[in-house]
């Protein structure tokens, strides 16, 4: 029998999770408390009338088509982005896994785009298919194209996409790699002596085996495209053309701090909130089960 | 949660830099303002100038970023009560500022109460009347007013052999055709489209935008830009996005390059990009009045302004409006004002800097320089002309450009984006008529 070890009441356990409790109330619990009252109200710019109205604002929102029309954008967008980025980052860590020579400089380079910023990638894009002054529609006028994404709502959000996409890359790079060179290569070379290629080794080992990585990547993926390709979306179209750019994270900006609805805002990003947690409970809870982690 | 920071930090960023404001013996003066670039350092001189001229104030100006970033971050500012003494707000800006009675001193009662020498009658009619109640008193400052003209290219239309600059629609229709014939990729675009195409087209035929005379007599307005002149016209754009008469560029300013590039020999869009554009054209350009429809008016009302003008917020020391005052005065001296004007291609505010050009003889070594000036005087603003104040605005405008790009693309024909326009315009005019009561 073990014994058992009873460890009398202590302050220290307390103080030493309250810097981490304080950061978490200051800046998480309470600036959602603060949006989730801000929902309620219908308020002027300055804050100098407001009235409580329940969920008025949400009301308006889900009687509003453009809403849901952001809410369908968004997740087309979120899905292409996940899936592009996630899938050129695997064929290329697969790719750099196998170079011999100089594979360190490869990396290097693969991983450069993560160092850049969110609004000066979407500059570089802005730049680069500008329909005036860019390289690429001018390219493309050659084959007769003509491309005009300030016009073409699908240019202009394939344009994000591939934008946002090439920006994450480097991220699943990294994690694809490392992934893949933690699968013992005696797996490998016992499926090569069976006489499976290296397609059939790809898919029958090395993907299942990568699995769990690559469940991580797809939570963090569609995180990142939900919220932090604001910088993109904003430095390359501002949500445009006829609104055919604009996701839900952009959508809460332009209402509240363009349009100053700051109920309506608040709202919007209430209904955020809640899908975070939605997504993050579904894919822990049931998503995670089905997922092999290398037993 | 990154989304929670987003809202908070503008807000705690602002608060923080409100309160950085160094004591000294003379009493800071903050302005915030939304110029960058060329324009900022004018207007670093502008406060310089008057910080030498005595010794009791000194004017800080701080640049903000764009517009809507200015006015959204004193309003961040004035939430958290650190907000400045003087704050660059857009026109579309009007009616929020407007409306917000606790946190705006009317400048013209900022005059009044300093004992500083003011006369409404001094400033141009069509500049002031953008920003005065219903009873007339002036609530901010006109600092950088422009109004869309129409920029051409000399030396495409003597290749395409145009020798009359386009005056009415039917014109602009044949000169295009006549650049495209030249090997021109477009015969015009243009840039702030509901400002030019819908606001300033409504103003210049003498077609009110909305019920209550544009929402000067109150908040319970309607949108009624759906009207036949105007939906002709966009039919008109629509139609002429497809052979190239028309190619749309993007929001705000975003066109300018196809002008300059020389891919469209026309460019409508505000007097205010002359300095842009002399500095980069590689071709002579000219600018001209807006084109009109012959058959909706005999001859064009007036245009309307845009740009910004200062507003005074309350909450300060009540010695240092007296600085505010003092500052306002030099602002809107005939020297700066005219100064200003032929650097920027901003109309002047006031009649003695309109002469003060004149016997400079600005306007005899740039020609069409006065162009701006003599659209927005040519006739007595009326009820429909006057300007635009509509609540949620910003917001419209945004919905604006939205279905007008939706028809620029073929998404949707011309009358379905405008009634879509009026419609979505209209929920939220309730919206703010209901924020506001």
């Amino acid at each position: 029998m073990l014994k058992r070890v009873h460890f009398g009441p202590s302050a220290l356990p307390y103080l030493l999770v309250l810097p981490q409790i304080l950061v978490t109330v200051i800046f998480f619990i309470w600036p959602a408390s603060q949006a989730l009252y801000q929902s309620l109200l219908v308020e002027d710019a300055f804050g100098l009338s407001s009235k409580f109205v329940w969920f008025e604002n949400f009301e308006y929102l889900f009687e509003d088509p453009y809403y849901w029309g952001s809410f369908q954008r968004t997740f087309v967008f979120s899905f292409l982005v996940a899936s592009l980025s996630m899938g050129s980052a695997l064929l290329l860590a697969v790719m750099a896994d196998r170079v011999v020579k100089g594979s360190g400089l490869y990396r290097t380079f693969l991983i450069w785009p993560y160092a850049v910023a969110p609004a000066a990638a979407g500059a570089l894009w802005f730049f680069m298919f500008n329909p005036t002054l860019g390289i690429l529609p001018y390219v493309l006028q050659f084959i007769g194209y003509d491309w005009n994404h300030k016009v073409n709502g699908t240019e202009a959000m394939a344009l994000v996409i591939f934008a946002a996409s090439w920006k994450q890359i480097a991220y699943n790079f990294l994690f694809f790699l490392a992934g893949l060179q933690s699968i013992p290569k005696s797996l490998i070379e016992a499926a090569a002596i069976d006489g499976a290629g290296p397609g059939r080794r790809f898919w029958t080992i090395v993907f299942p085996l990568l699995s769990p990585t690559t469940f991580f990547l797809l939570v963090i993926n569609v995180v990142y495209a939900f919220f932090e390709t604001f910088g993109i979306v904003d430095a390359i179209t501002s949500g445009g053309p006829a609104n055919s750019t604009q996701i839900l994270v952009y959508k809460v900006y332009n209402d509240g701090f363009v349009g100053l609805d700051l109920g309506g805002s608040a709202a919007q990003s209430v209904i955020l909130m809640g899908i975070v947690i939605g997504l993050t409970v579904i894919q822990f809870r049931f998503v995670e089960k089905k997922v092999s982690y290398n037993d | 949660m990154s989304i929670m920071k987003r809202i908070v930090a503008p807000a705690t960023l602002a608060a923080l830099i409100g309160s950085t404001s160094i004591v000294s013996a003379a009493t800071e003066i903050n302005w915030w303002h939304a110029m960058g670039g060329t324009n900022g350092e004018r207007v670093n001189k502008i406060a310089d100038d008057f910080n030498k001229s005595q010794s009791e104030y000194k004017v800080v100006p701080t640049f903000k970023g764009n517009y809507t970033e200015t006015m959204t971050s004193a309003i961040a500012a004035f939430r958290a009560k650190k907000q400045p003494h003087i704050v660059q707000v857009f026109e579309v800006g009007t009616a929020t500022m407007m409306a917000a009675k606790g946190a705006v001193y009317p400048v013209e009662q900022v005059m009044i109460d300093a004992g500083e020498k003011f006369d409404k009658n001094d400033f141009l009619p069509a500049v002031i009347s953008y920003y005065q109640t219903s009873e007339g008193e002036l609530l901010s400052m006109p600092f950088n007013s422009s109004t869309p003209v129409l920029w051409y290219n000399k030396d495409a239309f003597k290749k395409a052999g145009i020798s009359k600059v386009p005056a009415t629609w039917g014109e602009m229709k044949s000169a295009s055709d006549k650049l495209l014939g030249a090997g021109y990729k477009c015969g015009f675009s243009f840039g702030w489209q509901s400002w030019v195409m819908a606001e300033n087209f409504s103003a210049w035929h003498n077609i009110p935008m909305g019920t209550k005379e544009n929402g000067f007599a109150g908040i319970d307005t309607k949108f009624s830009f759906n009207n036949d002149a105007v939906k002709k016209h966009w039919n008109n754009l629509a139609k002429w996005t497809k052979d190239g008469t028309f190619a749309y560029g993007g929001r705000r300013g975003d066109s300018l390059p196809m002008f300059i590039n020389q891919e469209c020999g026309m460019w409508m869009n505000s007097s205010a990009y002359y300095g842009s554009i002399k500095k980069q054209a590689k071709f002579e350009f000219g600018q001209s009045m807006l084109p009109f429809y012959k058959d909706v008016i005999d001859s064009p009302q007036n245009s309307i302004i845009g740009g910004a003008t200062l507003w005074v917020l309350k909450g300060q020391k009540s010695d240092d409006y007296k600085g505010v005052a003092k500052f306002m005065t030099h602002l809107s001296s005939p020297e700066v004002q005219a100064w200003w004007h032929q650097g920027t291609g901003y109309v002047p505010i006031t009649k003695a800097a309109y002469a003060l050009s004149k016997t400079q003889g600005f306007y005899d070594t740039n020609p069409g320089t006065d162009t701006a000036i003599k659209q927005l005087s040519l006739n007595i603003p009326t009820p429909s002309s006057r300007g635009i104040r509509f609540g949620n605005f910003v917001q419209i405008r945004d919905i604006i450009n939205e279905e007008m790009e939706a028809i620029w693309s073929g998404e949707k024909s011309a009358d379905e984006g405008l009634e879509t326009a009026v419609k979505r315009g209209d929920a939220l005019l309730r919206k703010f008529e209901k924020a506001n009561k």
